[in-house]
């Protein structure tokens, strides 16, 4: 008994460090599988509200790119205003409609937290499950798509960013029926891939990457980025699209969750395929 | 005393500059500077493993929870600490202890410090940022981040050292 003591106090260093790795690999590989459902994330009430504070600084300092993007935006809003299109009708009516419904609802959210250069990366926002936020529902900037909403809490939500590993945003190019996931190498945070586009497809330089409408999280012709190159990977019958993201991470201080009146029912629909098949 | 309180102030201000500031700085595509590794190289040399060990997983469990990666760095900064006491067993002569209390810059010489940290600077980023992504595939990658990461840290490390420089003459 003396002896293994003694053995264990000689070599104290190499036992702490299995029992710690132990404690923080089983804490690592936890976290993985549960995928941040622990309480110890920055949704969590504490670690939001310390960012919040941090974030007043961050939003001074951005305030320039903020105020350059919104202009556009108004610029952009200002072009769909009646008053900007000429107006060669007599009567003008209007018609109280009550057959076509809102489909799509925008929720503004503040960014408080968001980091950019980790494989995966993350985004925190100062609405949550009060303001009617789900899990599931997709978010975009004021220049484009910007991620799914991933975990929610009363005040905040975490947002999985189009820089994830495991974020596949079905997007096709404007103006072609072809579609494909989105998918982030983890190299540069401005640069995503578009795969599963045929090869026969005549690509533009510039061309338009959009949301394609399909599934029930984002509404049709969001804009993604641009085509900055495309190559055939390995002599197959598909092309890989470099695309340059629109939404500039950096600068990013306002979003907007859009909110699908209709999911649960389509949802609904579509699992009720997968069961008659499978009976 | 006054070193308990010294090593609690540097353990609060190096989280607080590593994830408000630093988390934000990136060089060449995804490298970041992991400066908060300073407080793990400057413990005293007489703190016992036990302590150094819980202050190793604390100060990277506090990261983590700035960063939404439970776990990853407190893992790097276990596996750093532990490299820590076989690299200043191998080095330091016990007797030195009493005249020497700290690993600093300016206690130990620019030759002794300057190896210490690169050695233990490569072993924290290499760990850290090959736990990030888990996979096997992606270690060439890595390597070079790895490299360009380190570079970074270490640089910031003498300087943050070459500020706070007190010369004292090794007995």
């Amino acid at each position: 008994m003396l002896n293994l003591w003694r053995f264990i106090s000689k070599f104290n260093a190499f036992f702490f460090l299995i029992i710690y790795l132990v404690i923080s690999i089983t804490l690592l590989v936890k976290n993985n599988d549960f995928q941040r459902a622990s309480v110890y994330n920055s949704s969590n009430e504490v670690i939001g509200s310390i960012y919040q504070k941090v974030n007043i600084i961050n939003k001074y300092l951005n305030l320039s790119l903020v105020n350059d993007s919104l202009a556009k935006e108004n610029a952009h809003l200002r072009n769909q205003l009646k008053s900007s299109f000429l107006d060669d009708s007599l009567i003008t009516k209007t018609v109280d409609d009550t057959i076509n419904k809102v489909k799509y609802q925008y929720i503004l959210a503040e960014v408080v937290n968001k980091s950019i250069t980790a494989r995966n990366n993350y985004i925190t926002i100062n609405r949550g499950s009060k303001e009617g936020i789900k899990k599931g529902m997709g978010v975009i900037g004021p220049n484009g798509v910007v991620g799914i909403v991933w975990n929610v809490s009363e005040n905040f939500s975490s947002i999985q960013s189009i820089l994830h590993e495991d974020t596949r945003i079905t997007s096709s190019i404007e103006g072609t029926p072809y579609f494909g996931p989105l998918i982030w190498e983890g190299k540069d945070p401005s640069l995503v891939t578009l795969t599963d586009i045929p090869n026969q497809l005549n690509l533009k330089p510039k061309a338009k990457v959009v949301t394609s409408g399909l599934g029930v999280i984002f509404p049709k012709g969001i804009l993604i980025g641009t085509v900055e190159k495309a190559g055939v990977k390995g002599g197959g019958s598909f092309l890989d699209i470099s695309v340059k993201l629109s939404t500039n991470f950096y600068a990013l201080e306002y979003v907007y969750v859009i909110k699908n009146n209709f999911q649960t029912e389509q949802q609904d629909l579509e699992l009720d395929n997968k069961e008659s098949v499978n009976d | 005393m006054i070193r308990i309180l010294v090593n609690i102030l540097r353990f609060v201000v190096l989280v607080a500059i590593q994830v408000f500031l630093l988390k934000n700085m990136v060089i060449y595509g995804l490298n970041v500077p992991y400066l908060y590794i300073l407080f793990i190289l400057l413990l005293p040399f007489e703190t016992p493993n036990w302590l150094l060990f819980l202050l190793a997983f604390l100060i990277g469990i506090s990261v983590d929870l700035f960063s939404d990666t439970l776990g990853l760095h407190a893992t790097a900064c276990v596996i750093m600490a532990f490299f820590r006491t076989v690299i200043i067993r191998v080095t330091v002569q016990e007797d030195n202890y009493d005249s020497d209390p700290e690993p600093t810059l300016g206690i130990m010489g620019f030759r002794w410090f300057f190896f210490y940290a690169l050695i233990l600077t490569l072993i924290h980023h290499f760990f850290l940022l090959n736990f990030e992504v888990f996979k096997f595939s992606e270690i060439p990658n890595i390597l070079s981040r790895v490299l360009i990461s380190s570079l970074f840290t270490l640089v910031l490390i003498f300087i943050t050292e070459l500020v706070f420089f007190r010369k004292k003459q090794r007995k």
